[in-house]
């Protein structure tokens, strides 16, 4: 699904490497995770592989289901399947949520020569996924993320992750600033998509989140490089021990 | 002061090119004590300082500048609105395309059907409120209007009104150089919205004056759009009384020379008095709103909100200014201009001013100038949402802000949709 090879990136303003040779593959039908230590490089990632302006690809590549990502606007990659839910969502004054996601939807829909959704069918689908995540009507009518809490933010991410469908999803830190409650209804919400077809990349601090989603494949970043890949175990690993040891192992 | 002598002739080369009415009744003398005041004042120049970002030339000069005119078989505004539609071509009235000029709750007469006659109530509002708004600040413009106009409505509403009365004004010559002059009395209790649309003239001078008695409600709503080439100075002249209500918005989008002047003074305590103006412009663009509030009784509230959004070099301006007399006690005066530049060739000129002489009063003015939000564009593409179609969302969300200050639903969906309009055929 995404195939990210010997990735080097560095700030566009600034002589700053921040990906030192990145290589991961994420198969479809699988979660994967990386943990690190922050400023590690794990946001970046996630970025470089949206679209977002600022960094430049020194070197290395980036495909979903074998096309170049790194070449595209953002929209032609959320078009192809990328979505990256946001480590701090924006907010958007005066543009509301549902026109926003309506808006979303549409957009990808035309660009992928598909039919655009009726008002009614998204009414009814954006109703059903609103509900299982805990989002009122109200939310959904407010502007983008405006007055949000944080966990309302993240569940909004989640939302948009649903109704958009995308074939590779990247959550960052998706679980920080969260209730044990609302992290249930986030996993939920990620779960109710797993499916063969589609590829997660779960970026967290904390085993918590991975608890209830379970990862099939567990990476730890550091300085702009996964210095260790394994299995599940390895985030308990972090959890009881920190990343001092793992750093020192592969150091 | 004597008019220095540069202005004095440039003012005396375009009353050459202009032809007077005396009118023969009431008019007569409101128009001869206007010329008077033109010739006192002088047409502005560039040495104004009320004329610091405008450049006042092309409106003042003999010669109205060249206008094409902008051909389209879209709907116009207010099109799917029920409303009394007055039509004015280049100025003059259109009998055939305007509607019976008689509805429940008001009358409607032409000023050049009443200029004639012995008396009228007009006489006592026609230039008056227009000499008050001559000081602290000179309009010469209008006073030329009340000098030369020769046509215009003048409504008196007595009561509710069942619709609004909508006032059209078409542009078919290249060349033409068009006056107007309204006035609009509303007795106490009573309300009416008033609906400006059209691009008028080549070059257009109007001038409204509008008297709002005690617990009165005057609202009103303007498009000026489409002809991008046209030219206009425009002045609303209100006075405000006791409870009464005073609310315009004006949504501008091309003319390469728009100023519209609006002053308005609270005379009755607990006035509201809100004026706003979206303005979207592109390339030789110049846009110039400006608004001169007078706050004269107690517990009144204005409030100003302006939002322009300049592309490929357009100009936008904003002067406001809140007068707050001694004993205007508990004046709740607000203002924010603000600008979104599409591109580093477009600039904003925005002078706020605050004049206080009452202590206890609250008044808060802002004025910012930005480009549009990189978190929020990479937000909405990341989602699918093109660059083109996210920006205009961002612009749509930056202007909402002031098309909120209408009160009319249908009206502000009117107004909401024909930005998007204008958005899509320039970004689309
Ligand atoms: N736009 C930027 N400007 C300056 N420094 C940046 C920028 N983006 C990332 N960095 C730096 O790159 C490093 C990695 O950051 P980030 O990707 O956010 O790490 P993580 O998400 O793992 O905490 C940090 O040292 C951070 O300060
Ligand atoms: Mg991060």
């Amino acid at each position: 699904m995404l195939e990210i090879k010997d990735l080097k990136v560095k700030l566009e303003d600034e002589d700053k490497q921040i990906l030192k040779g990145v290589n991961l593959t994420v198969e479809a039908g699988k979660v994967h995770a990386i943990m690190g230590p922050n400023g590690s490089g794990k946001s970046t990632l996630s970025y470089v592989l949206s679209g977002r302006d600022g960094y430049e690809v020194t070197d290395g590549s980036a495909t979903l289901e074998g096309e170049d990502l790194l070449d595209m606007d953002p929209e032609e990659r959320a078009a192809l399947g990328m979505f990256l839910a946001f480590q701090y969502p924006v907010e958007i004054p005066g543009v509301g949520n549902m026109t926003f996601l309506r808006t979303a939807v549409n957009a990808q829909r035309k660009a992928r020569g598909e039919d655009e959704m009726s008002a009614s069918d998204f009414l009814k689908e954006i109703r059903a996924k609103a509900k299982t995540l805990k989002i009122d009507a109200d939310m959904l009518k407010r502007p983008v993320n405006v007055g949000f809490s944080g966990g309302e933010k993240k569940r909004n991410e989640i939302l948009q992750m649903a109704m958009l469908e995308p074939k590779m999803c990247i959550l960052d830190e998706t679980d920080s600033g969260l209730d044990v409650d609302a992290m249930k209804l986030v996993a939920e919400g990620v779960n109710a998509l797993r499916s063969e077809g589609r590829g997660f990349l779960v970026i967290t601090h904390y085993q918590r989140l991975l608890d209830h989603i379970k990862p099939d494949v567990v990476h730890i970043m550091a300085n702009g490089r996964i210095v260790k890949t394994g299995g599940p175990e390895l985030a308990l690993e972090v959890e009881n021990n920190g990343y001092a040891d793992i750093l020192a192992e592969v150091a | 002061m004597a008019v220095a002598q540069t202005k004095q002739s440039a003012t005396e080369a375009r009353l050459a090119s202009l032809v007077a009415h005396e009118g023969g009744g009431w008019i007569s003398s409101g128009r001869q004590a206007a010329l008077e005041r033109v010739r006192m004042m002088g047409l502005p120049d560039r040495r104004d300082e009320y004329w610091k970002y405008t450049r006042p030339d092309t409106l003042v000069q003999a010669e109205a500048p060249k206008a094409a005119l902008f051909e389209t078989t879209d709907p116009r505004v207010f099109d799917g609105i029920d409303r009394l539609k007055i039509v004015f071509t280049d100025g003059v009235f259109d009998a055939d395309a305007s509607d019976d000029l008689s509805l429940e709750g008001l009358n409607i007469e032409r000023l050049a059907d009443i200029a004639g006659k012995d008396i009228h109530w007009a006489k006592d509002l026609y230039g008056v409120l227009e000499t008050n708004g001559q000081t602290p600040v000179e309009r010469p413009l209008a006073a030329l209007n009340t000098a030369f106009a020769t046509d215009g409505v003048v409504i008196h509403v007595t009561g509710q009104v069942s619709k609004p009365v909508s006032l059209i004004y078409n542009h078919r010559s290249e060349v033409s150089d068009a006056m107007l002059h309204h006035l609009v009395k509303v007795d106490a209790g009573a309300k009416v919205t008033i609906l400006e649309n059209g691009p008028a003239a080549a070059r257009f001078n109007k001038v409204m004056e509008v008297e709002i008695a005690d617990g009165a409600e005057f609202h009103h709503v303007r498009a000026q759009g489409r002809d991008h080439e046209r030219r206009a100075i425009t002045h609303i002249f209100t006075r405000l009384g006791v409870e009464s209500v005073f609310k315009s918005f004006t949504l501008t989008a091309n003319g390469m020379m728009t100023r519209n002047e609006c002053v308005i003074e609270l005379t009755g305590d607990d006035a509201v008095a809100h004026v706003a103006g979206a303005a979207v412009g592109d390339g030789d663009f110049h846009h110039d709103d400006t608004v001169f509030i007078t706050h004269d009784a107690v517990n009144c509230e204005s409030r100003q909100v302006f939002k322009k959004v300049l592309r490929n070099g357009a100009t936008g301006v904003f002067q406001g200014k809140i007068l707050v007399k001694p004993d205007a006690q508990k004046t709740d005066g607000y203002q924010i201009s603000q600008s979104l530049l599409l591109d580093e060739d477009s600039q904003f000129l925005a002078k706020p001013e605050l004049e206080i002489y009452a202590d206890d009063v609250a008044c808060s003015h802002g004025s910012t100038s930005g480009a549009i939000d990189e978190e929020a564009l990479f937000y909405l593409r990341a989602r699918g949402v093109p660059k083109n179609i996210a920006t205009d969302l961002l612009t749509l969300a930056f202007l909402a802000e002031a098309v909120l200050e209408i009160e009319d639903e249908a009206l502000a969906e009117e107004i909401s949709s024909r930005l998007e309009g204008w958005l899509v055929r320039h970004n689309g």
